[in-house]
């Protein structure tokens, strides 16, 4: 064959256009096709019968319409020929119904970048040229779109029945790896032509991104047929998105690190520390298992849990690797697990520690001593300030207010400050020790309510204002619950029999009680019945803020020596009654009541086996606390938010009145500023009685003159 | 939380302190398997537990197909303490349906606070002055109006739905013939949008999306964004973002309502909300930020 005139470029791209619906409808209509039989024509492949059918169509498609496809397969054999093998050959359509697409896309993807290449000057495959132009011509016919005068536009060598069967041919379209088919009849020309084109339009890449629609069909198609979700094109969207997504976001390689999980991990090697061994010795593990302090955590962890209260497992665990931490650090006699407070970005979790005997709490004192020296310098400061004021001008009135008495803190391991806690916010991290408890933060933590942020430095933004930041504010919530709920069964403790008289703590009872050797434990049932069975063993804070009461009436020796100064201020101060709380082991039976609720609610942990159960009382007062008890067995917990519960609503406090100005005496007489207009009138007298008196010195000089003249 | 994974959910929500007690979820298990049968739920929720004096309710929730529908809420009492001899009744796995809430429902029921007594029965006794008209004169009568315990538990949940169940962005998707699907295609959230309240929607029909300017709603993708994020919750502040378990939980507390924990494991499927709490609003919330 000669070569194929040279095609027309924007005729051929139009053709080719309209090529492509047509043949994106000719494939449509071809899958049918697939089941007719051809007559006498061995085709290996399905492709083959397409390609002839539609090549078929260029020869008398102009009077029939499209379904007469079996009408053609007859004439198939007449037509094959070398327009037929070419279009085999160099047509993959790979139509087969169980879309392969492994072994199909690379000979298009080839194909069709040289079919790409058409625009832009000769294509290496001339003959597809030519037939191009034969089925278009064909094609065109058949749907009645472009005139007949196409028909001359570089037509066609090879058309009608006689194709020459050129070796030379089937040579230049084995190297797209296609098989050579001999015996193919050539007809889908038309087909064949819109599928390429199609082909073509679909591997155009976008413009934002070198993904092309047909590239990123393939991928959707294989990862779907790969998983095999149920039910596909319910989530067809999301798993277009998630396609495109990961084109973009391919896996990381191993390696590189994953930015995100940065903090993941680092906690998890913190608390992978937790869980290694200190020092390795069967000695070691034998003081340990004799004389450790800290508590058997996830014993209390099955009884609570059996409750429904408490922490997971796995998290008690880590508790318990971290109390142990814990007591490698500090010289601890006795350790407990308190519980966990929750905060806005963090939570605590507080463990409840008593030192050794004789071990100094050297960082408190020091912080104490600096308070205080704080405070007696600002009283000296006050004090010169008003001796300058007094120099300069009038006698400033003193004030008169003298601010309360600080009732001093309890000592450390009485009272509230009986136990030293320690918090921290995960396991893992380390542990920070809160101070003692000053009375008057108890009664500030009473008046406000506020949430815990979860770091210890935050100040307490309150009013009236909270002397402290939050690490004061957490260990005065933790004194008041502690106060509050800590509770033991009936006979658990007892007081010892060493105790002195009640005398000499002022009437405040005894404070130290010690287990009782001899408790035989109160069945479950009992203590699930009546509250009587249950008792506080901690002290009740009274509503000074301490456990013992004071007198701040008292004078220490510091105030003795003001006092004289300020005698005048204490003759308006009342006598101060002597605050009495409920003694230490009182049943809970005798707790108050919240507006006619009982303040504690008990349960049965499990109701379906009551004789392994455990008795579980719940706090109504403070939303979180609870307690368990079985046989010998009780523990206290608190998990929660830190706040009291109040049916009515939170009432600040509201703002002091405002203070009195100096009450008015003979010393000191508040009188109103004249005005305006009466400033302007004194003004005014006074100009009068100034030009009055110029007016009687003219007068008499003027007679002074006139005698003078005279 | 989903019934399916109900053990998992319960582990990682454990860390509000509240949970359940082995033996209450061994019959949960089986008693939701019952009623997702009987009900023909698409979804059973675990929504939680209110804590009452004598009884505590368990309240679980039933989804139908679309996933925002009116979900149906079932609840069972149990815990009482005279329940150690009275084994079938009222304590076992008796799930009773529970009426929809109604307006009428929560102007009634704002009146009645304190803790909830466990007697669905119970009935608060609330007085009001009521004008009475008796032919001209007008009188000023204290009426006792009675409320059931069981009015008060239908509001109070349908209050805490819609005030503080959410959801992450991402778990369901909304087609375009308006039905709610649960995504299964969602692989969780990725761990830099965990912190951001944006990335958590209320886990109801949206009220303010409406009200977004035509500049906000181009930025949101109609499949996913179809409901109200946290962002604009007011009072500003109400949650709380925490991460537990060392970095591999996120865990979001409402202030509002306290004892609501919404647990979520990032870059996996696991998310879920639970109430375990006395069923009263924290109107001190503003007092205490």
């Amino acid at each position: 064959m000669g070569e194929p005139p040279p095609n027309p470029d924007p005729s051929s791209q139009s053709r080719r256009s309209s090529q492509a619906s047509e043949r994106a409808r000719s494939r449509d209509s071809s899958q049918p096709l697939l089941s007719i039989p051809e007559d006498g024509v061995p085709r290996p492949t399905q492709r083959g019968s397409r390609s002839s059918q539609s090549s078929q169509g260029s020869q008398d498609l102009q009077s029939t319409g499209l379904p007469q496809w079996p009408l053609r397969s007859s004439l198939i054999p007449e037509n094959q020929g070398e327009e037929g093998m070419e279009y085999n050959q160099s047509m993959s359509l790979g139509y087969q119904p169980g879309f392969p697409f492994e072994f199909s896309p690379q000979g298009y993807l080839d194909e069709n970048r040289m079919m790409q290449q058409f625009p832009q000057g000769e294509g290496l495959l001339e003959q597809l040229d030519t037939a191009f132009q034969d089925s278009g011509a064909g094609l065109l016919g058949q749907f009645n779109m472009f005139p007949q005068e196409d028909q001359p536009f570089g037509q066609t060598i090879q058309h009608g029945p006689y194709l020459r069967d050129d070796p030379t041919l089937h040579a230049g379209c084995s190297d797209l790896g296609f098989m050579p088919f001999v015996g193919e009849v050539p007809d889908p020309q038309p087909r064949e032509l819109a599928v390429q084109n199609a082909k073509a339009y679909l591997l155009q890449t976008s413009v934002n991104c070198n993904l092309s629609l047909y590239e990123h069909l393939v991928n959707l198609l294989t990862k779907i047929l790969n998983q095999r979700p149920e039910d596909p094109l319910s989530i067809l969207e999301t798993l277009n998105r998630n396609t495109q997504w990961e084109w973009f976001h391919p896996k990381l390689d191993t390696l590189r690190d994953d930015p995100e999980m940065q903090p993941t991990y680092e906690m998890a090697e913190k608390q992978k520390a937790l869980f290694s061994r200190g020092g390795e010795g069967e000695q070691e593990m034998e003081e340990e298992v004799n004389d450790s302090p800290v508590p058997n955590i996830m014993e209390t962890a099955f009884y609570f849990e059996q409750a429904g209260v408490g922490l997971s497992s796995d998290e008690s665990f880590r508790i318990f690797l971290a109390l142990r931490q814990l007591v490698e650090q500090q010289p601890i006699h006795t350790c407990r697990f308190w519980g966990k407070i929750l905060g806005l970005s963090r939570s605590y979790l507080v463990a409840e520690v008593e030192f050794r005997e004789g071990e100094e709490e050297g960082e408190e004192e020091e912080v104490e001593e600096m308070m205080e020296g704080g405070e007696v310098l600002e009283a000296h400061g006050e004090e010169e300030g008003e001796e300058d004021e007094e120099k300069v001008v009038d006698a400033v009135p003193k004030p008169q207010w003298k601010p309360p008495p600080v009732i001093p803190k309890e000592e450390s391991r009485t009272g509230t400050n009986k136990y030293l806690y320690f918090v921290c916010n995960e396991p893992g991290r380390p542990w920070t020790r809160l101070p003692h408890v000053t009375p008057a933060q108890i009664v500030s933590a009473r008046k406000i309510k506020k949430f815990f942020t979860g770091f210890l430095d935050t100040p307490v933004i309150s009013y009236p204002p909270f002397p402290g930041n939050e690490a004061n504010y957490l260990r005065a919530q933790i004194a008041r619950i502690s106060a509050a709920t800590h509770i033991s069964p009936l006979g658990f403790y007892q007081f010892g029999e060493e105790e002195g008289d009640e005398e000499e703590e002022g009437g405040a009872g005894r404070d130290s009680f010690e287990e009782n050797p001899d408790f035989e434990g109160i069945p479950v049932l009992e203590l699930v019945d009546s509250m009587a069975n249950w008792v506080h063993h901690t002290q009740h804070i009274l509503p000074q803020g301490r456990c013992t009461w004071v007198n701040p009436m008292q004078k220490t020796e510091e105030e003795e020596e003001l006092g004289e100064e300020e005698e005048k201020a204490d003759e308006g101060m009342e006598e101060v009654e002597q605050e009495v709380g409920p003694p230490l082991l009182t049943p809970l039976s005798e707790d108050a009541e919240i507006m006619h609720l009982s303040p504690w609610t008990t349960r049965l942990s499990c109701s379906l086996s009551p004789q392994y159960s455990v008795a579980v009382v719940r706090s109504n007062l403070w939303p979180g606390a609870y307690a368990y008890a079985v046989g010998k067995k009780f523990e206290n917990l608190y998990i929660g938010w830190g706040h009291k519960y109040s049916p009515e609503n939170f009432n600040p406090s509201l703002p002091a009145p405002i203070q009195q100005e100096y009450p008015s005496g003979p010393e000191i007489m508040e009188m109103s500023d004249p005005t305006v207009e009466e400033e302007q009138a004194l003004k005014a007298a006074q100009e009068q009685a100034l030009a009055a008196a110029e007016e009687e010195e003219e007068d008499e000089e003027d007679e002074e003159d006139e005698d003078l003249e005279d | 939380m989903d019934a399916d994974s109900l053990l998992l959910s319960l582990e990682l929500a454990s860390g509000s302190g509240q949970g359940l007690s082995p033996d209450r979820r061994a019959s949960l298990l089986t008693s939701l398997m019952l009623v997702k049968r009987d009900y023909r739920f698409a979804r059973v929720l675990f929504w939680g537990r209110i804590l009452g004096l004598v009884a505590d309710y368990y309240i679980a929730q039933g989804l139908s197909e679309d996933q925002l529908a009116p979900r149906k809420t079932l609840y069972r009492r149990s815990g009482a303490q005279g329940d150690v001899d009275v084994v079938g009744s009222l304590n076992c796995t008796e799930w009773s349906l529970l009426p929809p809430a109604t307006e009428e429902m929560a102007t009634q029921t704002a009146v009645v606070s304190g803790r909830f007594m466990g007697d669905p029965s119970h009935e608060y006794e609330h007085t009001e002055i009521q004008k009475v008209n008796e032919g001209e004169k007008v009188f000023d009568e204290e009426v006792v109006v009675q409320i059931k315990e069981e009015t008060r538990l239908v509001s109070i949940i349908d209050q805490i739905d819609k005030a503080v169940a959410i959801i992450p962005r991402g778990a369901l998707f909304k087609t375009p013939f308006g039905v709610t699907h649960v995504n299964r295609t969602f692989e969780g959230l990725p761990l830099s949008e965990i912190r951001k309240l944006s990335s958590y929607f209320h886990f109801r029909e949206a009220i303010d999306l409406k009200n977004k300017t035509l500049l906000e709603k181009a930025d949101l993708n109609p499949s996913l964004d179809f409901m109200d994020s946290l962002e604009y919750d007011i009072p500003k502040g109400s949650w709380s973002i925490q991460m537990e378990r060392g970095n591999a939980l996120v865990v979001l507390r409402s202030l509002l309502w306290p004892g609501l924990t919404f647990y979520h494991a990032p870059r996996s499927k696991n998310y879920g909300y639970i109430y375990v709490g006395t069923g009263e609003k924290n109107m001190d919330l503003p007092f205490m930020l």
